[in-house]
């Protein structure tokens, strides 16, 4: 145990269960970034799915909001240790996105505008678990929180819901992306609390 | 102050905020190196680059072209180091 | 050149220390000075920062950054910190140690934004809000006789000065200028109209580009970039302008 500070608890951790272990609860929704806050224009974004053999899928905007949206009520939780509950997104399903896109791949390379990355396994994206949002509590997703389109994957460290998202490459084989290249965990359960490689 | 200065375009901090962490891993103060942008080519002190973080880790990008340039990433029981955005590291050293 | 020449051992910059709180002086509502007592302090530069860390109970640890605001006096190492909304150590610092308690230290760290007695010429120093604090230790590390110095300090309000009186006192020592620049609220005496800072704070007799002082700027990222932007316009050369940023937002 390192040297104490006499009096110093940091802020209230673990106390709901609801919060993953380590996390503190906040009502603020703290703006992250590793970089220049990207600012995309809705005629200027497209999203593309590319498969491990180069096929390439693309939505424009417009295509982008005539599929199908959804909205949910999700926690999520921050591997800097904060955690919101029951915030609300409007988005569309990846399993709607990906319903026609032929795979063999097992993990998928998240990019986004500004060059960041994050690499999840492609499951994780599946299933009623990911979303590519651009409704935040009941308004338009603002840029600082990664709009006009961001990744929700809220059952992962919130680094893997990429903001500003472009594109998802599906690979035969993982490979980390930008935190994950320098010591954060591959897969980020929170609930398990892997924060980073080797937890 | 009354700039309002919200999240935007530009980064919180600059490259003072590495001395700490990196002289963790360096024998000499980084902070006064100069590096060479892998992209642009363009010179900068470590001191002046622009900083994002300090969480997750501190990525200081080119003051030119906005590249990343550096990353650090404190865990609770390494530092990581990447450098990959920049093509020389110069450190003033005492003279041999 | 001796640039990288910085106090200390290199083993003795890296070690954490224990850090006693032996006074604390409030400067504001929001600021408060912190006299530490580090043992085997290898002693610092005005500009450079120290590493505190603060545990909690279970292992939790937090670790911020704060300019040193003082210079060099053995052991004793003055923290000046701004107390940040919702700030974990922030709020810490300021109103939860108590003298006698002790914190966790690490540096001095910082070879650049530094200034050394002895180094030549004026040297204009320009603070926005906290950003005053290592501008504090460079205007009191001058000697007498020393070069010109004069710090450009942008505050909200009268009652956001860090270290008034002093700076009263200061600004009354021959060779010392101090301006103070109200953004916000100014006392009645004040004939400038307040707002942010603006070429013509900046702009005086001997403390043109020709005249060429070592600039220092110091304050949220918002505040540094106008103000060296200012400065450049003025025709500082881009060389002699050095700068720290610290934060997205001002105190």
């Amino acid at each position: 145990m390192d040297f104490v500070t006499r009096g110093f608890q940091g802020r209230p951790r673990g106390r709901d269960d609801r919060l993953p272990p380590g996390q503190y609860l906040t009502g603020d929704f703290p703006v992250l970034s590793a970089g220049p806050t990207s600012n995309v224009d809705h005629d200027e974004f497209e999203l593309w799915v590319a498969t491990e053999d180069g096929t390439r899928h693309t939505w424009s905007w417009a295509e982008l909001m005539a599929l199908p949206a959804e909205t949910v009520t999700v926690d999520i939780h921050c591997v800097t240790s904060w955690s919101k509950l029951d915030t609300e997104w409007r988005g569309v399903s990846l399993d709607t996105l990906l319903a026609d896109v032929e795979t063999a791949a097992d993990f998928a390379m998240v990019h986004s505008y500004g060059g960041y990355t994050t690499n999840l396994p492609l499951e994780d994206l599946l299933d009623g678990q990911a979303w590519v949002a651009y409704g935040y509590d009941g308004d338009d997703l603002r840029p600082e929180h990664g709009g006009p389109a961001r990744l929700l994957v809220p059952h992962l460290y919130f680094w893997k819901s990429a903001k500003w998202v472009r594109g998802i490459e599906l690979m035969l084989e993982d490979s980390p992306g930008f935190w994950e290249q320098l010591g954060y965990h591959d897969y980020g359960d929170p609930w398990r609390e892997q924060r980073y490689q080797g937890d | 102050m009354t700039i309002p200065d919200g999240p935007g375009p530009t980064a919180a901090y600059d490259g003072n905020l590495m001395a700490g962490p990196l002289s963790e891993l360096f024998a000499l103060d980084v902070t006064v190196a100069v590096v060479r942008c892998r992209g642009c080519g363009a010179d900068a002190e470590v001191a002046t680059l622009r900083v994002y973080g300090p969480e997750p880790g501190l990525v200081g990008r080119c003051p030119g072209c906005d590249d990343v340039l550096v990353r650090v990433v404190r865990t609770p029981d390494a530092v990581w180091l990447d450098l990959g955005g920049v093509t020389s590291l110069q450190v003033p050293a005492p003279k041999r | 050149m001796a640039r990288a020449a910085v106090p200390g051992g290199l083993s003795a910059r890296r070690a954490w220390r224990e850090a006693t709180l032996v006074e604390r002086r409030p400067e504001t509502d929001s600021a408060v000075t912190l006299v530490l007592d580090v043992d085997g302090w290898p002693g610092h530069l005005p500009g450079q920062h120290v590493d505190v860390r603060l545990t909690a109970p279970d292992g939790y640890t937090a670790t911020r950054s704060y300019s040193v605001s003082a210079p060099e006096r053995g052991d004793r190492v003055e923290l000046t910190v701004q107390r940040v909304p919702d700030g974990e150590v922030s709020t810490f610092l300021a109103d939860g140690l108590a003298v006698g308690d002790a914190v966790r230290v690490r540096g001095p760290v910082g070879g650049w934004f530094v200034w050394r007695t002895g180094q030549p010429g004026p040297v204009l120093l320009v603070a926005g809000g906290s950003g005053v604090v290592p501008l504090m230790a460079i205007l009191r590390a001058r000697g007498p006789g020393a070069a010109p110095f004069r710090l450009v300090y942008s505050v909200r309000g009268p009652d956001d000065v860090i270290y008034r009186d002093e700076l009263a006192v200061l600004a009354a020592t021959d060779g010392v200028d101090v301006r103070l620049v109200h953004t916000r609220r100014a006392p009645d005496v004040d004939k400038r109209p307040v707002g942010r800072l603006r070429e013509s704070d900046l702009a005086a007799p001997g403390w043109t580009g020709e005249d060429a002082p070592t600039c220092y700027v110091c304050g949220p990222t918002g505040f540094v970039e106008g103000a060296a932007d200012l400065l450049v316009a003025l025709g500082h050369a881009a060389d002699r302008i050095r700068t720290e940023r610290f934060g997205p937002s001002g105190p």
